[in-house]
């Protein structure tokens, strides 16, 4: 929880990581240039005051997890987001068991979400039923441009993926995070664009699905398709960090995201450990329009800023929040 | 006083020069700005033997490798057709496709050759599609920017604007060069606020569809701060090859505090890339 200027915020932080990406576990060279990626990312985006040193980047371990979240970080419970990365690192980028081990210990903390690749068909499909049942999973977080053979991504709309979006359907898996990358096959079209998310958010809707960066780098084909399915959703991983390098950038994506969705499809996250939560949380606690640009943008209230933060990710995967830290119906401005 | 440099030296700096003013001409799609103002040109060289060496440089290992592979054969298309060009060598490097899209150039061997059964049939979508984001991002700086000259006009009231209206300026010569990219008119009566096939929009759609233009300018703008940034990130220095983005000049566009600050090292010519 975060208290500031009399309000109590309840904090949901909807995409976390445990990864290991040091040198033993580094497949091939990729591994090292997706982790070094992360480190750019990390390093451009966040205060100086908060760079880690590369060594702690590439494993931190499930104690330092707990620390920067719940002991330092405002967070009252996060969300384990993990990729698999199986042609870049020998045990996988996200650590399962260790992830899995933690959420095990504290329930009323952390969620592990798992992965699916529907390009594993019959055999993977096996899998996520018996994943389902080991995990209790509530949701799952597919990293479209997985690379995996001759095969360097997939859309939602194949067809086994929508087997597996069946099976979650079935197993009330109803929480689908969904995060594109640069690859697709095949690679004659913008792997980033979102139209297959469209397609399956009309098919199923009794799933939800968060589309990781709201969409970025296409926020507007994000926008489009969102204002249209009630059933999509915007995550603020990677977003979350402009606020600090680029407030006035961060005021517009924010901006556009509660003019063409609404209050209640925002989800905060904070990417960790590409960032840490304690920063985003004050500053967005902080954040408010400029001046100069409420023309195109209101203000933002204390209501939304309490939903982005964690009443709507509390909603999605029936996370309790105590007494008091809701907020009225409807939010008002 | 320092000596002339030999008059072949000269004649292979002159070379370079003129590449780079080539290499002005490519743009990197999906953010609309050439090649050279981002800082994606990491070296220009003439051998003795003639030969010249051009390095390119992006701002991860893991940017798309459709576009990474679309600036390097345009730049290698470019700098082929410069008169003289004896023998030209453009290499992509530190990306996670480097390998595959260095060998694809050096064979000509174009998309399909490069990416064998990843590619299915061309790029030529996927460049319109990113014409089309460039040209509606370019409608709404000049709409937005008149907007803002005219407190009495009104966004319902862009209905009906058209080329003729606009103040003669960056954004609207811009716009004008992102329509003929498109094959739309450039006449002074032809309507600003229009559709990817250059059809006005009704009335009533007015309002949402200067929004969601604005939400394709701001898409744009953003990727290109970001991708600027983590190349300065990512190679120390680089700042030097930068020029900062052109048409990032609106109200809403606050300076980057990380921003390029040093003169161009790399550019040795004088022009300045027009938006």
């Amino acid at each position: 929880m975060y208290t500031k200027d009399g309000e109590d915020y309840f904090i949901v932080d909807a995409h976390i990581a445990l990864w290991d990406a040091r040198p033993e576990n580094q497949l091939n060279i990729h591994g090292r240039q997706f982790i070094d990626c992360f480190y750019d990312y990390h390093r451009n985006l966040s205060p100086e005051s908060e760079l880690w040193p590369y060594e702690d980047y590439l494993y931190y371990g499930g104690e330092r997890l707990l620390k920067d979240l719940f002991v330092d970080g405002h967070v009252d419970h996060a969300i384990f987001q993990p990729a698999r990365l199986g042609a870049f690192y020998r045990r996988g980028f996200g650590q399962t068991e260790e992830a899995f081990g933690l959420a095990q210990r504290h329930p009323d903390k952390l969620t592990y979400n798992h992965h699916w690749d529907p390009r594993f068909e019959r055999e993977g499909l096996d899998q996520l039923r018996r994943d389902a049942e080991r995990f209790q999973l509530k949701g799952v977080k597919l990293y479209t441009a997985e690379w995996q053979g001759a095969s360097r991504g997939y859309k939602l709309d194949d067809p086994w993926a929508y087997r597996y979006l069946e099976a979650c359907q079935e197993l009330g898996i109803t929480n689908i995070h969904v995060h594109k990358g640069p690859t697709i096959r095949p690679l004659d079209r913008d792997a980033f664009d979102v139209s297959d998310v469209d397609k399956a958010a009309t098919d199923f809707t009794g799933l939800n699905f968060v589309v990781e960066h709201c969409g970025l780098p296409r926020l507007e084909d994000f926008c489009w398709i969102a204002t249209q399915e009630p059933n999509v959703h915007a995550g603020l991983a990677v977003a979350m960090p402009f606020i600090h390098t680029r407030p006035r950038y961060f005021a517009q994506i924010i901006g556009e995201l509660l003019y063409w969705l609404d209050e209640d499809r925002i989800q905060f996250s904070s990417d960790y450990a590409l960032w840490t939560p304690k920063w985003l949380i004050e500053r967005f606690v902080d954040f408010q329009i400029p001046e100069d640009m409420r023309d195109e943008y209101p203000p933002i209230t204390v209501a939304q800023k309490k939903k982005i933060l964690g009443l709507n990710a509390a909603a999605m995967y029936d996370i309790d929040v105590p007494a008091g830290l809701g907020v009225p119906e409807p939010a008002g401005a | 006083m320092p000596a002339d440099p030999p008059p072949e030296q000269a004649a292979r700096a002159a070379r370079e020069r003129a590449a780079l003013a080539a290499l002005d001409d490519v743009l990197d799609p999906e953010l609309d700005e050439p090649i050279t103002d981002l800082g994606f040109v990491r070296s220009v060289a003439v051998a003795t033997d003639g030969v010249l060496t051009v390095h390119l440089r992006l701002p991860t290992s893991f940017c798309a490798p459709n576009f990474a592979y679309l600036m390097a054969s345009d730049a290698k298309d470019a700098l082929a057709a410069l008169p003289g060009a004896r023998g030209v060598v453009v290499l992509l490097d530190d990306h996670h496709d480097s390998e595959l899209i260095n060998r694809g150039l050096a064979a000509d061997a174009g998309y399909r050759g490069t990416f064998g059964e990843e590619a299915d049939e061309d790029l030529d979508a996927l460049r319109l599609t990113f014409r089309r984001k460039a040209h509606a991002a370019a409608m709404e700086r000049a709409l937005t920017a008149l907007l803002r000259a005219r407190p009495d006009l009104t966004e319902a009231g862009l209905h009906g604007v058209t080329l003729a209206d606009l103040p003669e300026t960056p954004a609207t010569r811009a716009l004008r060069r992102r329509r003929e990219s498109l094959g739309l008119s450039v006449a002074p009566a032809a309507e600003v606020l229009v559709d990817d096939q250059g059809h006005p929009y009704p009335g009533q759609e007015i309002p949402l569809r200067l929004r969601f233009a604005r939400s394709v300018r701001i898409s744009i703008d953003g990727n290109a701060h970001f991708c600027r940034g983590l190349l300065r990130t990512r190679y120390p220095g680089s700042a030097a090859d930068q020029s900062p983005r052109p048409h990032g000049t609106d109200r809403t566009g606050s300076t980057d505090p990380t921003g390029p600050t040093g003169s161009s090292k790399l550019r040795t010519t004088a022009e300045v890339k027009p938006a």
